[in-house]
């Protein structure tokens, strides 16, 4: 009954977002320009609150996350160019498997680096995102379709506004759902104290594994998403420094909260267009000198992210404050 | 015999920590471990829980062997501790670090928790009484919602010992449990201890330096030096044991 309850509450909330914004687009009232950033703030959330698992949640230092979400964009573009033509069902494949794709390599990585302490980890995952860089760069030399530094090309634009919201809700309620377990508890132990959680039974390796995989799942089909909004995927969209911006959205938002990195991951990309829009011509590049000084002043005033320990009421717990 | 040991050793580098160490413990027995600080008490009790790996000799849990088990097995075979400098969650509150200790003996799986379904609210409704009877018997039930690091110094002790036995554990491994605390605190643990012993029908084993607690409620004792057990008996023998008296306080000392 409870299951059900939910599920319509969920389907209301989906139907509502999803509808009333592709209302908005399809009817003019919002310029085509704006629905896109809008599209790619929502993939950037699923993508930070990857991370979020992994940083906030399980305090594994990550800084390859945007090699994770690369992953998954060529996977998911590879897969829909070469097999899925124009197909609804084969696009919701392809992102899955972008997804998987991300999860497998992670594991993969995981498996010697997760007994790394946090610091060590930070820096085994930039070296892992340097060598993505690296292979996705000559990527045609493998793959032709990948098209190398020369940028991937021919991506069908499967990525609508239902599709993101989904994912979007899918992602929140996956995070929600977990974090509000006894698996979601046992993440938070291993970030807390690894010896306490070991001692209380708790396999900290194993739950290390499933908190790096699961937000490396996360970052995959994000990408999957992103690179069929765009239609173009170069790799340079996949570099260091995207890891970086995934890394200051969860940092700002706070480290494990939800709702943070959700209104954060929306500030930001809004704020950098936004800033391209108002900032008189000529002065453009100024972003990049005002977002620092506001990440400088936020982490002054505010160093446990903007929402601190506060929720949305949709993400808390049951029986939580 | 509940926890068995024969001959533990362990030395890190040259230094003989644990050397060739004999502790039984039988079925509800409250045995204490002293000897002066460096002794290698705690180290005793980080080879048991499988923190460190002893570089000889056997341990076994009714039988089982625990050499080489990493600590979760460890524990889900039947031993929980605390530590001598408190290792809480700290930013987590007080009812999720007794709920992340009862972790291993949840029923529900990823799919139930994932859909929440009926499966996954019967469980963490059990999960929250459980959670209430481990929390009143420490009279935190009023804190459940405080995050753990805010609590007092006595409280965090008690917390942590409130941890380790919801993980459910046959024998309890308690390291220096009145640390911090003042005389008032020190009966009330030793209360606590003794009921707790009675109520959940386990063994505990406890490093102490306060010896109104060792003298007052062990049945019988074992004492440490340079890494072996150099007395062991119950508290009236080991008062009157001239080694012990000799590792305490130096030789060649007439005591009236």
């Amino acid at each position: 009954m409870r299951l059900l309850r939910s599920l319509v509450k969920t389907v209301a909330a989906y139907a509502l977002l999803a509808g009333s914004i592709s209302f908005l687009a399809g009817a003019g009232f919002v310029n085509p320009y704006w629905v896109q950033i809008l599209m790619l703030a929502c993939i950037v959330a699923i993508s930070a609150q990857g991370l979020n698992i992994i940083y906030g949640f399980t305090g594994l230092f990550s800084l390859g996350h945007a090699a994770f979400y690369g992953i998954g964009a060529y996977t998911a573009a590879y897969l829909m160019k070469t097999y899925g033509g124009q197909s609804q069902a084969a696009f919701l494949a392809a992102l899955l498997a972008g997804g998987g794709a991300s999860a497998a390599v992670a594991y993969l990585i995981g498996l010697p680096t997760l007994r790394l302490t946090s610091d060590y980890l930070g820096i085994a995952t930039l070296g892992f995102g340097i060598i993505m860089k690296v292979v996705f760069d000559n990527a045609d030399s493998f793959l032709p379709e990948l098209g190398g530094a020369r940028g991937m090309t021919g991506i069908a634009k499967m990525t609508t506004i239902p599709w993101v919201i989904f994912f979007l809700i899918v992602s929140l309620l996956v995070v929600r759902n977990t974090i509000h377990s006894r698996y979601g508890r046992a993440i938070l132990s291993v970030r807390e104290d690894e010896i306490a959680a070991e001692t209380m039974g708790i396999d900290t390796f194993q739950y290390k594994m499933v908190g790096f995989v699961t937000g490396c799942a996360f970052a995959g089909v994000a990408g999957g998403l992103y690179a069929h909004l765009y239609t173009f995927l170069h790799p340079s969209n996949f570099d260091f420094f995207k890891s970086i911006d995934i890394l200051i959205i969860v940092v700002l938002g706070g480290l494990g909260n939800m709702s943070g990195t959700l209104v954060v991951s929306f500030g930001w990309i809004f704020l950098l267009e936004g800033l391209r829009v108002f900032l008189p011509p000529g002065y453009v590049e100024l972003r990049w000198v005002l977002i620092p000084v506001l990440l400088i002043v936020t982490m002054l005033l505010r160093p446990q992210g903007i929402f601190g320990a506060h929720e949305f009421p949709f993400l808390r717990g049951k029986g939580a404050r | 015999m509940m926890l068995e040991i024969r001959g533990l050793t362990k030395h890190f580098g040259g230094i003989q920590a644990v050397d060739g160490v004999d502790l039984h413990l039988g079925e509800g027995d409250l045995v204490g471990l002293i000897g002066p600080n460096g002794s290698g008490k705690t180290t005793v009790f980080n080879l048991v829980t499988g923190i460190y790996r002893p570089d000889s000799g056997s341990m076994a849990l009714g039988g089982e062997n625990l050499v080489g088990i990493p600590p979760h097995r460890i524990n889900r075979l039947g031993i929980a501790r605390t530590f001598q400098n408190i290792r809480l969650f700290r930013n987590l509150t007080v009812m999720d670090n007794v709920r992340i200790a009862h972790h291993s003996h949840l029923e529900y799986g990823p799919l139930a928790a994932l859909c929440r379904t009926g499966r996954f609210y019967n469980g963490e409704n059990e999960l929250h009484e459980k959670v209430e009877i481990y929390l009143s018997i420490f009279n935190l039930q009023n804190r459940k919602y405080e995050i753990a690091g805010n609590l007092s110094y006595g409280d965090q002790r008690k917390l942590e010992i409130a941890r380790a036995l919801a993980s459910e554990p046959r024998v309890l491994l308690l390291d220096e449990p009145a640390a911090g605390m003042n005389p008032y605190e020190v009966g009330r643990l030793m209360e606590f201890i003794l009921s707790i012993r009675e109520r959940f029908r386990i063994s505990i084993l406890l490093i102490e330096h306060q010896m109104r607690l060792v003298m007052g409620i062990c049945e019988r004792l074992a004492v440490m030096d340079f890494g072996q057990v150099i007395a062991r008996g119950i508290p009236a023998e080991i008062r009157e044991n001239r080694k012990v008296i000799e590792a305490y306080l130096g030789e060649d000392i007439s005591i009236e």
